[in-house]
């Protein structure tokens, strides 16, 4: 159905379900108990990023996860697509269709020109290539740019700003057709409060609509040249076919689909600064991508939404939390526990992250998907269902990574 | 003229912690063929091994002083260093001015230590795996690391002045024939100068003219046939990988003055000092040193008001300008051996 086989489909509708449903399915404990205020991930802020950083991540996994160029600097483009959107905020309306659309094509523009350089080589230069190109425009964007990026204080909208196709009873943030963003719709029932908000709906629909892409371009032809470029590019060039055009589309692609993110995420908030573009932003997409299970269809999304999980649940645990969830214990060994976690929740939640990312490279590269695999399998076989579950998932476990 | 050689100078400073750097690194991937991600962070926890010293030294008790009263007409309470009490009040006041320099006797061991700790540790397992595993695992562990550092010392930077002696600036331009304050230089960053060279010098002079270096350098240009010839080659590998470690910690120690230490100083040194490896050229340790000092003064020239008047903003760019135009044209870097890392 819709061009997909069938697995690819229930994988695609369960995809669709989740992002769909996630105001509900992330709110699991009521709001006012104090599992649901740490625990709840079911608000709009979060949600929203939940999507574009998964579409972030499909796009950056059509270029590492194909092809195997690791790209250290793709957070330039969602930093360009960004910027774009505000600016159209600010000479056009608020309406967010010019500002995506824009962000998009700006994103695309500059991946041509840092993909046609940066491709020239391949491996580790190909890495410190983009990164170079991505530090250069962040230290651009801080300096001599500043008339374009205002500098440090961030590119916004201010009311003197031209927006010469604001009609007039239309609201001052970002609004599709006059709808705004911000609003929602909430419904209460036995103290669980669930929110639907235009704004992650819209996020939730642009991340479907790339899913579904990037599942088409995996299966296409296409995509099996950038896999066969990817296992062996010297094989290709003796076959007689010039790798270099398709690898350029796929920084291309993969460039314009973190634009959209960024266009979002200025869509969002309509605000944006250097910072994001700064390599650490890099480090962290290819540390979701990883995380998730490079070359799978569906480990970005898993793997962006759990790392974003984690950096706004985690880093909202506080010594009272621990303390009132590990009540039951004697005292002593209540404050010998908060005290070995404290370290890792709160402020410290990148050294969680850090340790959670080295456990996946070292023993799963495969990423989190490969985990779950190994362990359907595991109970398959328990259950002496060896054949057909076993199979799928040997063969959906990415080979090896070319160097 | 004078302007020139203030520029030089002032990037003889920054050239020198990225030399160092990109030195230790060529060394790791000469002799492992390992692209080590967490470089950096050894630098920091180098200059962390600096303001531990400091703390160390400056360990005080409390001591009561009955026949004093405070403000409050309570008894006396003030802080007195351990090390008072058993060398004096004036020689542990001149031991913890010193207490920069005076932490290289920590750097060292502690170093070696974490450097063969990651060694056997954790890239020993990733030597049969792509590239592109071990800048992953390498990324991972310099996040740690540098949580790490952030738990135990806190978020801010933490001042390590200079010796009194060093600290302070001198009028280089008198001695050089110039007029009066045409080039005034802070003394310290003239010691770094001085200390990075010395490093410099006494790892090339290991590798040169010890037994072990000739067996290492064997090692690096066919590690199969060493391996043949009944050498534990990877053993001394270990111990190279320890070097390059101390070589960075000690970097780090000594820019503790000029760098307040805080916990992403690492992150901040990689990115210029993996830049500075390529432009060197991938596992050559004389072009590592010499794209360090270079890179460094072409900053520091980038910086000159005049150039900024032409081309605005290139101070920013200048080193990743550089990397990039010798990556496109040269791709072995400027003095890389032929096949070594050249697609």
């Amino acid at each position: 159905m819709l061009g997909l086989t069938k697995k690819d489909f229930s994988l695609f509708i369960l995809v669709v379900a989740l992002t769909l449903l996630a105001p509900i399915i992330l709110n699991p404990f009521p709001v006012n108990s104090s599992l649901g205020q740490t625990f709840n991930a079911g608000y709009p802020a979060l949600l929203q990023r939940f999507a574009i950083f998964g579409i972030l991540v499909v796009g950056f996994n059509i270029l590492f996860g194909l092809t195997g160029y690791l790209s250290f600097g793709h957070a330039a483009f969602l930093g360009v697509g960004s910027y774009a959107a505000v600016w159209m905020f600010k000479l056009l309306s608020f309406n967010i269709i010019p500002a995506i659309v824009l962000s998009v094509v700006v994103a695309g523009l500059f991946s041509v020109v840092i993909g046609y350089v940066s491709l020239r080589r391949s491996g580790i230069y190909f890495s410190i290539l983009t990164l170079a190109f991505a530090q250069m425009s962040y230290a651009l964007a801080y300096s001599v740019l500043t008339p374009l990026t205002n500098g440090e204080t961030g590119l916004q909208v201010y009311p003197s700003d031209p927006q010469v196709l604001a009609s007039v009873g239309a609201p001052s943030a970002p609004h599709i057709f006059g709808l705004p963003m911000a609003q929602s719709a909430t419904w209460s029932g036995g103290g669980w409060v669930f929110t639907f908000e235009v704004g992650y709906y819209l996020c939730a629909l642009m991340l479907i609509l790339a899913f579904y892409l990037s599942i088409r371009i995996f299966r296409s032809p296409f995509g099996m040249m950038l896999r066969a470029i990817k296992s062996n590019q010297t094989r290709m060039n003796y076959t007689g076919l010039n790798a270099k055009p398709y690898m350029l589309r796929a920084f291309i692609i993969s460039g314009m689909y973190a634009g959209l993110a960024g266009g979002l995420l200025a869509a969002m908030d309509p605000l944006t600064g250097a910072e994001r573009m700064y390599w650490t932003a890099s480090g962290e997409i290819v540390v979701m991508a990883i995380l998730g299970g490079v070359g799978t269809l569906i480990g970005p999304v898993v793997g962006s939404g759990v790392i974003k999980y984690l950096e706004n649940i985690v880093s909202k645990i506080n010594d009272n939390v621990l303390h009132s969830a590990l009540r039951a214990l004697p005292d002593g060994l209540e404050n010998f526990l908060v005290n070995i976690i404290h370290p890792f929740v709160g402020e410290g939640w990148h050294l969680t992250l850090g340790l959670l990312f080295m456990v996946v490279v070292i023993f799963l590269p495969g990423g989190l998907v490969q985990g779950g695999q190994k362990l359907g399998a595991m109970f398959n076989r328990q259950s002496g269902n060896t054949t057909a579950a076993e199979r799928d998932a040997a063969r959906q476990t990415p080979s090896k990574p070319a160097e | 003229m004078d302007a020139i050689i203030l520029q030089i100078l002032n990037g003889l400073d920054k050239g020198s912690a990225y030399a160092l750097i990109a030195l230790g690194l060529t060394l790791i991937f000469g002799t492992l063929g390992v692209v080590n991600f967490a470089h950096g962070a050894l630098f920091m926890i180098g200059a962390f091994c600096a303001v531990t010293m400091q703390r160390l030294l400056t360990l005080s008790h409390t001591v009561i002083d009955p026949s004093q009263t405070d403000f409050l007409g309570n008894p006396l309470q003030t802080k007195v260093p351990y090390l008072a009490s058993i060398i004096g009040a004036d020689g542990a006041q001149a031991l913890i001015a010193w207490a920069v320099p005076l932490s290289i006797i920590l750097v060292i061991p502690v170093m070696l230590f974490v450097g063969w700790a990651i060694e056997r540790g954790l890239i020993k397992h990733f030597y049969k795996r792509p590239h592109a595993d071990q800048i992953l695992v390498t990324f991972g562990l310099a996040i740690v690391l540098q949580e790490i550092i952030r738990a135990v010392y806190g978020a801010n930077p933490i001042q390590s002045p200079a010796p009194p002696m060093f600290s302070g600036s001198i009028d280089l331009g008198q001695y050089l024939g110039f007029q009066a304050n045409a080039i005034v230089y802070p003394i310290w960053r003239l010691v770094y100068f001085g200390f990075s060279t010395l490093i410099i010098g006494a790892v090339f002079a290991f590798l040169q003219f010890t037994t072990f270096g000739m067996v290492v350098r064997a090692g690096m240009a066919d590690r199969e046939t060493v391996g043949m010839l009944g050498i534990d080659i990877d053993k001394r590998f270990t111990l190279m990988f320890g070097l390059a470690a101390a070589v960075a910690g000690l970097a780090g120690a000594m820019y503790a003055p000029i760098v307040s230490p805080n916990y992403h100083m690492g992150m901040d040194f990689l990115v210029l000092s993996f830049v500075v490896v390529v432009v060197g050229g991938m596992g050559s340790l004389p072009g590592a040193v010499f794209a360090g000092f270079l890179l460094g003064i072409l900053q520091g020239f980038a910086s000159m008001n005049e150039v900024k008047a032409i081309l605005p903003g290139i101070d920013q760019i200048v080193i990743y300008l550089v990397a990039i135009i010798i990556l496109l044209t040269r791709p072995r870097g400027l003095m890389g051996r032929v096949g070594v890392m050249e697609d």
